[in-house]
């Protein structure tokens, strides 16, 4: 009985309520941004923030009765890290979503294909070497990171290319090998290092952070987001399609194998970025995805948006624990996101009588 | 005459690596013909599918759909004019029926897949003929493997093609629903000019539903042509032995039906 009406209810998710819900989703995560900003040693009451954000937009018409460091701490501490947080949390749920599609797996996660290992080994050869360039608003470490994660996807996928084909299985395969050897190569530097705090440094960088958020940060990830949005959100329907076999999407008038590699770049892309100036933050994009298939199903065409809002807020109330918990220390974000993030989806899994995937 | 044929397969040979599956294998399927493909248990059937639906590249040989390759097609111009019912094909259980049965108009959704009202009808229409239109907002998960299969069929109708390939498209139906489903093909080819190659596993069903057969053994054609022609039986004892008897249908002696033969005695 009690399956049978869980299931009517999720019937019951018509369009039109999916849209409510992806406004309410929506606004939620406005709120959380303007939230998130009054979280933080100095405080600033919501009501301050609000003041303070129309005064910036509208110019003057606003009596400034605040003091003035807190300019400083709202705009150029607070909200560029809040809208970080919220980019970053987007990415990993969408490049998770896109991911767990196109392997058919639901163990799949935006670091699946050596985004992660890539982005490490990278931050780790900047921080063993000391580099000290910086680029379009990126320090050397997010540089390194980036590259790095884009050089270990290409190596990836063209390793597990096999005659004009690369399937899927190949490629998790030769994403786990070379991850291997990649944090092998992050290990040893790290154990390597002359310096205690390198080692410090690299450890943080692991587990994710966006303690050092800044606009120009923003500002450079941010057109790799919407070029891979754009083209993952331009495939939506293609990925239901690809959650059948290849074979069969193929015979429904899907080009699997470009389609595969479009969106592989596009979701590669968008992580890389993230990556680089966040670190690696863990079980955001392998769950955000799910919970939202398990309450509203699998058209991407919703699932898309709606686990892109779901991981920007996921992602802003985890650095706003990572933040407070141990005030005035910082936990690292990954630590947070898995020590939340795992029970809740154990919770919900137990919750559920229906396959999930 | 035609021209150009639906589905034509030239000198096709075949090999996985080293091992050869089919060879030299020739065909020809015109519109509104069932061809029945038969033969025993790996004997390159569903492969040759494969082939034809463009899936597989020969390894020497042409398979051509309406004159041009596989590879001269846009893939989602061909998913317009040819649709494939695989063996045993996985569909995902949180899809309804419906949404399952809509992907088959894929090739002609626009933008965002966003389906017309025209799209509906013809998705709607395919759940009609295959008789689980009932079914349309029940989750796959929770239907049996049959209706699972109609539900895979259905799809490939909604692509309204003019080519229809189906590997084994009966195998987990009752008698009733292979009797149903064979019949609607036949009347897709009769009235709409589909041309359909299937693959059927039981040579009663070939027998009394396809306008020709196709005999594929050890991936090479060893007979081509009409049912009686084609299951005789001395050519059905060659390959699987005593077991088999063949009769003239009492309802129509045109078409043979294939009854199994209890071995003689291994014990003695």
């Amino acid at each position: 009985m009690n399956a049978r009406t869980d299931l009517q209810a999720y019937k019951a998710h018509s369009m039109s309520r999916r849209l409510v819900a992806l406004a309410i989703a929506l606004l939620l995560l406005l709120a959380l941004i303007a939230l998130g900003a009054t979280w933080g040693s100095v405080h600033i009451p919501p009501s301050a923030v609000v003041r303070l954000c129309s005064a910036r937009l509208m110019g003057g018409g606003v009596p400034a009765d605040w003091p003035r460091s807190w300019e400083t701490i709202l705009f150029q501490i607070r909200i560029p890290r809040v809208v970080l947080g919220a980019l970053v949390g987007m990415t990993l749920a969408v490049a998770g979503a896109v991911y767990q599609a196109l392997f058919r797996n639901p163990l799949a996660d935006p670091y699946l294909i050596g985004v992660s290992s890539g982005a490490s080994f990278g931050a780790t050869v900047a921080i063993y070497f000391i580099w000290r360039f910086a680029w379009g608003g990126l320090n050397a470490i997010s540089l390194a990171a980036f590259a790095g994660a884009l050089l270990a996807t290409a190596a990836i996928y063209s390793l597990a290319r096999v005659g004009g084909r690369t399937p899927v299985t190949t490629l998790i395969l030769a994403g786990v090998a070379l991850g291997a050897l990649l944090s092998a190569g992050t290990t040893f530097l790290m154990f390597t290092a002359r310096d205690a705090f390198h080692t410090i440094h690299v450890l943080g960088w692991l587990m994710g952070s966006l303690a050092l958020a800044n606009w120009g940060e923003v500002q450079a990830i941010l057109p790799y987001l919407i070029v891979g949005f754009s083209i993952i959100g331009w495939h939506a329907h293609t990925l239901n399609v690809l959650q059948l076999d290849e074979d069969q999407a193929q015979a429904l008038g899907i080009a699997v194998e470009r389609v595969k590699g479009i969106l592989i770049i596009a979701a590669s892309l968008a992580t890389a970025a993230a990556v680089s100036v966040s670190g690696v933050i863990g079980f955001v994009g392998l769950i955000v995805p799910h919970i939202v298939r398990l309450i509203w199903g699998p058209d991407y065409r919703f699932l898309l948006p709606m686990s892109a809002v779901v991981g920007g807020v996921a992602l802003i109330l985890a650095d706003g624990l990572a933040r407070t918990l141990l005030s005035p220390r910082e936990l690292p974000l990954g630590v947070v996101t898995a020590l939340v993030g795992a029970p809740f989806f154990l919770y919900l899994l137990r919750q559920q009588k229906r396959e999930v995937f | 005459m035609v021209d150009t044929y639906p589905l034509e397969i030239t000198d096709l040979s075949f090999a996985y690596y080293e091992r050869p599956v089919l060879e030299s294998v020739n065909l020809r399927l015109m519109p509104g013909e069932v061809v029945g493909l038969i033969g025993p248990n790996g004997a390159g059937k569903s492969t040759l599918i494969k082939l034809a639906a463009g899936l597989l590249r020969p390894s020497g040989g042409s398979v051509k759909l309406f004159g041009r390759p596989p590879t001269g097609w846009k893939q989602r111009d061909l998913a317009r004019v040819l649709a494939l019912v695989p063996q045993g094909a996985y569909l995902p259980p949180t899809f309804t029926v419906w949404e399952s049965a809509l992907l088959g108009r894929t090739p002609y959704l626009g933008f965002l897949g966003i389906a017309s009202e025209r799209d509906r009808r013809v998705t709607r229409q395919a759940l009609e003929w295959v008789g689980i239109l009932h079914l349309a907002d029940r989750f796959v998960g929770e239907i049996s493997g049959g209706e699972r299969q109609r539900v895979v069929l259905a799809r490939a109708l909604a692509q309204e093609p003019r080519c229809l390939l189906l590997d084994e498209p009966t195998t987990h139906l009752d008698i009733h629903h292979q009797v149903s489903i064979l019949s609607l093909v036949r009347q897709l080819a009769a009235k709409e000019g589909v041309a359909v190659l299937t693959v059927l596993h039981d040579m009663n069903l070939a027998a009394t539903f396809a306008d020709r057969l196709v005999l594929l053994v050890d991936g090479r054609v060893i007979a081509q042509g009409t049912p009686a022609k084609v299951l005789s039986y001395e050519r059905l004892a060659a390959i699987y032995g005593e077991s088999v008897a063949v009769f003239p249908r009492p309802d129509n002696g045109d078409r043979p039906a294939i009854l199994p033969r209890p071995a003689t005695e291994k014990l003695s």
